[in-house]
């Protein structure tokens, strides 16, 4: 059972992965906290799950998901996120916390509050046999999509002029800019990125967990949780983290199920004090 | 009881009288019999008396709350019309209303939240000086407003809330609950799962982490226990949750063949659909003691075949009990298309129980009524003949069992259902001295 329990860590986490890499390129790249996060990642899923259910295609429901994402960002960053890069976080909490709350409010508006089931992808139905236990095949396949999409994140964000702009604007924008080039842009873009990238959580997740108003709202703190233990801006410590909150929450429910979740705030406790920085944290760089 | 009603009358009727003597003499006005408590009388002074309504209508209850809505809607149409099942009830047949006023409400959204419920309870009781409210799908919110309740004195007639602690440890003077207890629901169910499944299951049980859930899992525990079965493990997952991969794990690696799911609501239906990805409706029997309310639309009828539970109320009981066939027929009309579901029953039980008590009683005056629903006058409603029970608050009612029907077996998409057996009440009640109710005063 145990080796059960290890695998559907990994399949958690990965999840968790995903959204908390979103923050944390926003946070880590921008200065930007961003507690709407939880309401892109829920966008993300409704857009989805909208073309899901209208042309049956799932692949066409995670790439408008993703599209319709990544133009959310572009619009909130021009109107409203581009005017708090530099005001204190305290500022920056509040109008994303209010951000979220006006697009929760817009998505229950129009869709209703009712959670809407959003069956498996024709290829993701059944359970696969390993070893001496079963496991649903969506899942393992959320595994894949996950690494690709990390993987992709991975190149653009270090392996592309892009990824190099935005690393030099972080550290002296002043410089980029007198070289002639458009940091603002760049600034832009990547929060789109990382908008994109939750909204694609988002219809990722929906099979597994259902479509509802409020979904981003649990997946936002637990998010948070693992870019503490991961390290705040850290790429790699998103994964790790991910995957060490996915192992936390699963191991622990193996023995004690009543505990799972409260272990995973143990965990956190526990990096803040030993590691205030996080596992793969730079000190001082956040 | 009744003297300690009257020690109880005496003294608040001096003291009240002492005040008034002093002040403005208001409660003499409205009789010396009821002295001002709660919202009475300020809440009857008008020409209409005011209910406040809090139904689950988003968060993971948010279905079954939909229902309840329904239900009240309704109710209060034929309270106010003298219609449909409130026009066969004899203190209320022939009447517009009830006392002679109309009865006005507003439904709030509880959000499956205990605070917020009890939030908008205190609003409705404080702001429209509601005389009664009603309602919560989660037995957190409805034992949180409960208190509300009981400190305001102001009746509460509960919504949807299936924990032996509403009337149990949580029992209070100004709280009555229709639906069937955790016990009711195991007394009820064990013994056709006896004969349905055997004497020598091995179960497991995959529980919400709250009132509900423990209460449940524990009553069915306790039944199954008697009759031979195993109790494996018991996986607690919080409430509410959304990914239940870590706990079915748990459960599709376990020795058990019978998986009991206390889950309800949406969390019902998610941990299901994900137990069947897992492969565990493929090597256990699913039993659901409590099946929520859309809970058949949600899992669809290839699960749903042959899955044991018992339905608060379920529409083809119109087949059986006369007063199910009018409120059928009465909710089609007013809810073209939709087929009323049980928390729509209980809804419109509750406001006619409390009508019917204010009627019989001749005031609105809350420890009269209570008293009055405490006697224990039998009445005739959806599912035959049920009273109050004095010492917990709990209604006196029969127990349907159901089975899930598969796909060719139903006789239309809403056919979800064939009833095994309405178990009567005197089947399934908790013997009082078993509740752990200790019922607080009327002051």
């Amino acid at each position: 059972m145990i080796e059960a329990q290890l695998l559907n860590g990994v399949a958690l986490g990965s999840i968790l992965a995903l959204v908390a890499l979103g923050l944390t390129i926003i946070f880590g790249l921008l200065g930007l906290v961003n507690f709407a996060h939880g309401a892109f990642f829920m966008v993300g899923a409704y857009a989805g799950w909208i073309v899901y259910t209208q042309t049956g295609s799932f692949v066409l429901g995670v790439a408008t998901a993703l599209v319709f994402a990544f133009i959310v960002g572009i619009v909130v960053e021009r109107v409203l996120i581009r005017f708090y890069y530099k005001r204190p976080p305290e500022d920056q909490i509040l109008v994303t916390f209010g951000l979220n709350i006006v697009l929760v409010e817009t998505v229950r508006a129009i869709f209703g509050g009712k959670t809407q089931l959003v069956p498996s992808p024709s290829w993701g139905q059944g359970a696969v046999q390993i070893a001496d236990f079963v496991y649903p095949q969506y899942r393992l396949e959320v595994v894949g999509i996950v690494a690709l999409t990390l993987a992709v994140m991975w190149l653009i964000l270090f392996k592309t002029r892009l990824g190099l702009i935005v690393r030099a604007g972080i550290d002296d924008a002043l410089i980029v800019n007198i070289l002639g080039i458009n940091v603002n842009r760049t600034f832009m873009l990547v929060f789109a990125l990382g908008v994109a990238v939750a909204g694609l959580s988002g219809i990722i997740d929906a099979p597994i967990v259902a479509v509802y108003p409020d979904m981003g709202t649990d997946i936002l703190v637990q998010s948070f949780v693992v870019v503490v233990i991961g390290g705040v801006g850290s790429f790699a410590g998103a994964i790790l983290g991910g995957i060490v909150a996915g192992e936390i929450v699963s191991v622990t429910t193996a023995f004690a199920p009543d505990y799972g979740q409260v272990m995973l705030y143990v965990a956190m406790a526990l990096v803040l004090i030993l590691r205030p920085q996080g596992l793969l944290g730079v000190e001082g760089r956040a | 009881m009744s003297l300690n009603r009257e020690r109880f009358l005496k003294t608040t009727a001096g003291a009240a009288a002492g005040v008034a003597a002093g002040a403005s003499g208001m409660h003499i006005a409205f009789g010396a019999d009821y002295s001002p408590i709660g919202t009475f009388p300020a809440g009857t002074q008008g020409d209409s008396v005011f209910l406040g309504l809090m139904c689950p209508l988003t968060g993971s209850y948010s279905a079954d709350g939909e229902d309840l809505r329904r239900g009240y809607v309704l109710a209060l149409e034929d309270l106010n019309n003298g219609t449909g099942v409130m026009g066969k009830i004899p203190s209320l047949a022939g009447k517009k209303g009830l006392l002679g006023k109309k009865v006005a409400y507003k439904i709030a959204d509880s959000e499956t939240n205990p605070n917020t419920a009890v939030q908008h309870a205190t609003e409705f009781i404080t702001q429209n000086k509601a005389i009664m409210i009603s309602g919560g799908v989660a037995t957190s919110e409805v034992i949180a407003m409960g208190k509300v309740a009981q400190q305001q004195k102001v009746l509460f007639m509960t919504g949807a809330s299936g924990s032996n602690d509403t009337t149990g440890k949580d029992c209070q003077r100004y709280m009555f609950r229709s639906q069937c207890d955790a016990y009711m629901v195991a007394a009820a169910i064990t013994p056709i799962l006896a004969k349905a499944l055997g004497t020598k299951r091995k179960a497991i049980y995959l529980t919400p982490d709250y009132s509900y859930g423990h209460s449940l899992a524990n009553s069915m525990k306790e039944f199954t226990e008697k009759i031979g079965w195993t109790t494996v493990a018991d996986v607690v997952a919080p409430f509410p949750s959304s990914d239940y991969s870590s706990y079915l794990t748990n459960i599709a690696n376990s020795s058990a063949d019978t998986f009991i799911n206390i889950e309800f609501g949406n969390d019902g239906v998610a941990s299901t659909k994900q137990a069947a990805q897992f492969g565990i409706l493929k090597k256990m029997q699913l039993v659901v003691p409590n099946i929520s309310t859309y809970f058949p639309d949600g899992v669809g009828s290839d699960i749903m075949g042959g899955v044991y539970g018992t339905q608060e109320w379920f529409y083809r009981l119109a087949d059986i009990y006369p007063l199910s066939k009018v409120f059928f027929d009465e909710y089609e009309k007013k809810f073209p298309g939709i087929i009323p579901r049980w928390t729509g029953h209980i809804a419109y039980t509750q406001v006619a129980l409390w009508a019917d008590a204010v009627a019989r009683a001749k005031t609105f005056h809350p420890p009269t009524v209570i008293e009055t629903l405490e006697a224990g006058h039998p009445i005739d409603l959806m599912l035959g003949t049920v009273h109050y029970r004095a010492g917990d608050h709990q209604l006196v009612r029969p127990v349907p069992v159901v089975v899930g029907k598969k796909h060719v077996d139903m006789a239309n998409k809403e056919d979800w259902f064939k009833i095994v057996d309405v178990v009567p009440a005197d089947k399934v009640m908790q013997p009082l001295a078993g509740t752990s109710c200790k019922m607080p005063s009327y002051t």
